[in-house]
């Protein structure tokens, strides 16, 4: 009988090797997939132990804090600015995945960098709970407000928009505001169904309150393109006065190019300057059809078309960030590769496939007040641990170089005349010296069109204080840019401290 | 030589290694508090000192009735049991200061239960000891043993739903607030029984038979018991609903028949059955249900516990299953340490998952070094069953050894999702009086029968046990070898 016996004792071990190849599988290999589970609790129960890091704005005002609980989540995230930086901060919810600022500063927040180790290492001994680290953003809460305050209250009744400001010397978004927004507390609520049913209600809104349109969302840019065609002339010869041909109407293939009014460039020629202070479409889509389709869209890539990897966040990664939607030119091609000329003209005036978001539109205003360099925009001014010790500070760099500080001070004369004396009059700010481009947009058959404003402002001392984008989609009554250049001028006003109270 | 050292007790050596263990069990308690409260207390030493009182009395009463055991078997349990303990000792701590209750006195609450079972089994084992000198009296009453077996065996399944089921299988008496699992001392029974049934047949079950395909196969007369016992155990995979328990029946007996026959023909019909059996009760629970769903949902369940369908429907879902394997993995290689996890994300953490919960905080590491034990106390007992002289005494002895190790490969196996989870208990480790006392008596039966091995022909106990008598009955007799 000893034999059998012998082997059943190795059935009963192999069943027990078994058993432990299992428990490797789980514990050993698949661990992490466990541990990150939705329906695990325990790592959100650890995660919410210790206080998550603070959200400030520029000059110290919080965004987003936590509050004490009785529950099985210690801490409570809350938003006290709601809509205002939802679109900036996103949301930590306890289940679904967080987005904006608390996603892309997760580490910092959460405390699990290994900037934070020495908090790590000291908790272990002390068996504190330190909470995360702190976010400084660049955003100046003034600005902010003023600028979700004037969109939300427009007087054309638009629901759909978006802000950008951002500081031209150092790439600091100063104020970014996407309409209409959302309160973000009910997703950050304990209770899974409440931000369950927040988030489906939200993402089944069809105005999209949760898409960031200051940089996930692209319109056809209207005429504020002209700032680019007129950077590529500049480059290619022609100067602030060079007289361009112009006139009442324009056919080229198939497109009819009109201007917006009869008394706009009805000449046959008109300078540089002038065309972009009455915004003449005649004028831009023939000049673009001269400097040709490659000359376009080179000019549009060196000035941040294109660009597919752009994040707004903090300048330590380049991937670290709100990702920015590209803006694009299009084709401009026929079926067969060549020029087509038509697309071509009506692209010279920000129409056919142009598309941009509004922060590139500030891009643009933001590169010609800073002589050409375009700043990388940022939103994380300063990281800071749970002492308040700094331990990152934004150290701006200069994106790309787009044109010679040359070619950007034409522009910034020429676009200084728009705002003094032609269609961006209501951007003007007393005191400052302001510069821009409106553009109007139209969309499908029979839709508003867009109205759209960039631009940047020169404080007494003659100091770039702030370049702007506004948009505002589907502008009802006509001027649609009109609207776009007020907010826009009180928004600069605000980001460089003055009014908004 | 065999004989010089055959004269050693050990039994100093199992007082060390019981002190061993319950040092062991005092630092877990010491590492449970400094998680729960941040601090040792000074008396953080009193359960395991409790717990250690009542196993230094088992000892001793094993050094006097017992003095040639197996020096392993008694601290390796002893450890489980403590560690077991201290487990439902810690779950209490932490759901006092949840509820902002008053800490627990030590008899208090679940731990304090186990505690007073631990000492119930503790004096069942010690009364077998004192009683039983001689292990192969039991086959005197092999066959009331086989009848009660049979009837505790049944009890659950004829009883309504109301009396005897617990999270959809049926393997528990209720009598008020007191639930027996009548199986825990069925298969100690059964095992009796089957040992003696089989020293009497084995010649007729392992010499005659056809030869095909060169393996040995029984005459079809002599397959009679093999497939009542088959018929039985299906019989309790569908009116107990629980796979586990039928293995844990089928196995043992089938095991028992490989021991006794030395025929591996035994083993390939038995797995054959068994698990064509299994597969038909799994397509019949597909497209019959009935008394089949229950088996069904959960093979169901286990094939992919994580989808959606199996994790979130209303009943018989996979969310005990799930947490538990989320419990584990969370742990982790090392645990997050005794105190510092959150097993009561798992229902019923204190009995049947008793080791997700425990897997959480002592991580892969600990899950093995317990696996190791339990491994221990499995071949420590077939050891006993090898060196024992006598067919009873080796085939109790492997029944026993085998069906406890098979029982932990069930639990532990249906935990980490290796098979259909069942509603078995962890050997001395879950919360709960019947599967305590049933395995100490096992136990104490295993410590009988391995002094019976190792004590020398003439040492001054078998003398004073009276002259020895030719056995009357074959299954009294030695061993003899078959050869076919």
């Amino acid at each position: 009988m000893n034999a059998p016996l012998r082997r059943a004792g190795v059935v009963i071990l192999v069943l027990f090797a078994l058993i432990f190849g299992k428990l490797n599988w789980v514990q050993a290999y698949k661990a992490d997939e466990y541990r990150n589970d939705a329906r695990n609790k325990r790592v959100q129960i650890a995660e919410y132990e210790r206080p998550r890091g603070v959200i400030q704005a520029a000059g110290g005002e919080t965004v987003a804090q936590n509050t004490e609980t009785e529950g099985e989540l210690k801490y409570q995230r809350i938003y006290p600015k709601k809509e205002i930086y939802a679109p900036v901060l996103g949301y930590k919810p306890v289940n679904l995945s967080a987005v904006g600022v608390e996603q892309f500063e997760n580490d910092i927040l959460s405390g699990s960098s290994d900037k934070l180790f020495a908090d790590r290492l000291s908790d272990m001994f002390t068996g504190d709970k330190t909470g995360g680290g702190n976010i400084v953003l660049s955003l100046i809460p003034r600005a902010q407000e003023v600028a979700w305050k004037q969109m939300t209250n427009n007087q054309r009744g638009v629901t759909k928009g978006a802000a950008v400001a951002i500081d031209p010397n150092t790439g600091a978004i100063q104020a970014m505001v996407s309409m209409p927004s959302y309160n973000p507390n009910p997703l950050a609520s304990h209770d899974d169904k409440v931000a369950f049913e927040a988030y489906k209600k939200l993402d089944a809104d069809k105005d999209q309150p949760l898409l960031n349109r200051a940089v996930a969302n692209t319109l056809p840019p209207g005429s504020t393109f002209k700032v680019l065609i007129s950077a590529a002339a500049l480059e290619n010869g022609y100067n602030v006065d060079s007289e361009i041909p112009a006139g009442g109407v324009y056919q080229e293939g198939g497109a009819t190019i009109k201007n917006a009014e009869d008394e706009i460039c009805p000449d046959s020629e008109v300078t540089l300057k002038t065309a972009l202070t009455q915004s003449c479409n005649t004028g831009y889509a023939k000049l673009g059809v001269k400097l040709g389709r490659d000359v376009v869209i080179d000019t549009a890539k060196k000035w941040g078309f294109e660009d597919e990897a752009l994040h707004v966040g903090d300048l330590e990664a380049a991937d670290k960030g709100l990702p920015v939607a590209a803006s694009r030119t299009g084709p401009i091609a026929n079926e067969d590769g060549t020029v087509d000329k038509s697309a071509l003209a009506q692209s010279s005036i920000g129409q056919r496939d142009v598309r941009m978001t509004p922060l590139q539109g500030a891009l643009i205003a933001a590169t010609v007040a800073n002589n050409g360099t375009q700043m990388r925009p940022y939103l994380v001014q300063q990281q800071l641990d749970a002492d308040r010790r700094t331990i990152y500070t934004a150290n701006p760099k200069p994106l790309r170089q787009p044109t010679s500080s040359g070619v950007a001070e034409g522009l910034k004369e020429m676009m200084i005349s728009v705002v003094e004396n032609g269609t961006g009059k209501s951007a003007q700010i007393s005191g400052f010296t302001v510069g821009g481009k409106t553009g109007t947009a139209d969309t499908s058959e029979g839709a508003n069109p867009h109205g759209w404003f960039i631009g940047f402002a020169y404080d007494e001392d003659g100091k770039a204080v702030s370049a702007v984008c506004v948009m505002l989609e589907n502008v009802p009554g006509g001027h649609a840019s009109g609207e776009a250049a007020r907010i826009a001028g009180l928004i600069m006003k605000a980001a460089a401290g003055r009014g908004g109270d | 030589m065999s004989r010089i050292r055959g004269l050693k007790t050990r039994r100093n050596a199992e007082l060390g290694l019981l002190v061993f263990a319950m040092l062991l069990v005092a630092a877990f308690g010491a590492t449970v508090e400094a998680n729960q409260f941040d601090e040792i207390r000074a008396n953080f030493w009193v359960p395991a000192g409790l717990i250690g009182i009542l196993f230094f009395g088992l000892h001793m009463v094993v050094r006097f009735t017992a003095p040639f055991a197996d020096p392993v078997l008694l601290p390796a349990v002893a450890l489980i049991n403590g560690i077991g303990v201290a487990f439902l000792r810690r779950l209490d701590l932490e759901n006092a200061i949840a509820n902002k209750l008053a800490i627990p006195g030590f008899f208090a609450e679940t731990s304090g239960r186990q505690l007073a079972w631990t000492l119930l089994s503790l004096i069942l084992a010690a009364v077998l000891l004192l009683l039983l000198r001689d292990h192969r009296v039991v086959s005197r009453y092999a066959y009331t043993l086989g009848l009660v077996g049979i009837v505790l065996m049944m009890i659950p399944a004829v009883l309504p739903a109301s009396l005897s089921e617990v999270n959809g299988a049926k393997l528990w008496i209720r009598l008020g607030p007191v639930t027996i699992q009548p199986g825990e001392f069925a298969k100690l029974a059964l095992v009796s029984f089957f040992a003696y049934y089989l020293v009497r047949k084995r010649e007729v079950l392992s010499l005659a038979s056809h030869r095909v395909l060169g393996v040995d196969f029984p005459r079809g007369r002599d397959l009679g018991p093999v497939l009542t016992v088959w018929l039985f155990s299906l019989l309790v995979l569908v009116f107990e609903k629980d796979l586990g328990t039928a293995l844990l029946y089928f196995g043992l007996f089938v095991v028992t028949l490989y021991v006794a026959t030395e025929r591996s023909s035994w083993l390939i019909i038995g797995l054959v059955l068994f698990f064509g059996g299994v597969y038909v009760a799994y397509l019949l629970g597909e497209t019959v249900g009935g008394p089949f769903a229950n088996f069904y949902d959960r093979a169901e369940i286990w094939l992919d516990p994580f989808a959606a369908k199996n994790y979130e429907r209303e009943s018989g879902n996979s969310y005990q299953l799930v947490q538990g394997l989320l419990g584990l993995g969370t742990g982790g290689l090392f645990g997050t340490g005794p105190g510092a996890g959150s097993p009561f994300k798992v229902p019923e953490v204190r009995t049947d998952f008793i080791f997700a919960g425990l897997g959480e905080e002592i991580g892969l590491f600990g899950l093995a070094a317990l696996l190791i034990i339990y491994l221990l106390i499995v071949e420590r007992g077939l050891h006993a069953a090898l060196a024992v002289r006598d067919s009873f005494g080796k085939l109790v002895a492997g029944g026993l050894a085998f069906t406890l190790g098979l029982q932990v490969f069930v639990i532990l196996g249906g935990i980490t999702g290796l098979i259909p989870l069942t509603g078995q208990t962890t050997p001395f480790l879950s919360a709960g009086g019947s599967s305590l006392m049933a395995n100490w008596l096992l136990i104490a039966m295993l410590l009988r029968i391995s002094d019976a091995a190792r004590r020398p022909a003439n040492t001054p106990a078998e003398r004073a046990s009276g002259p020895k008598k030719a056995p009357t009955q074959l299954h009294g007799a030695m061993t003899e070898v078959i050869k076919p």
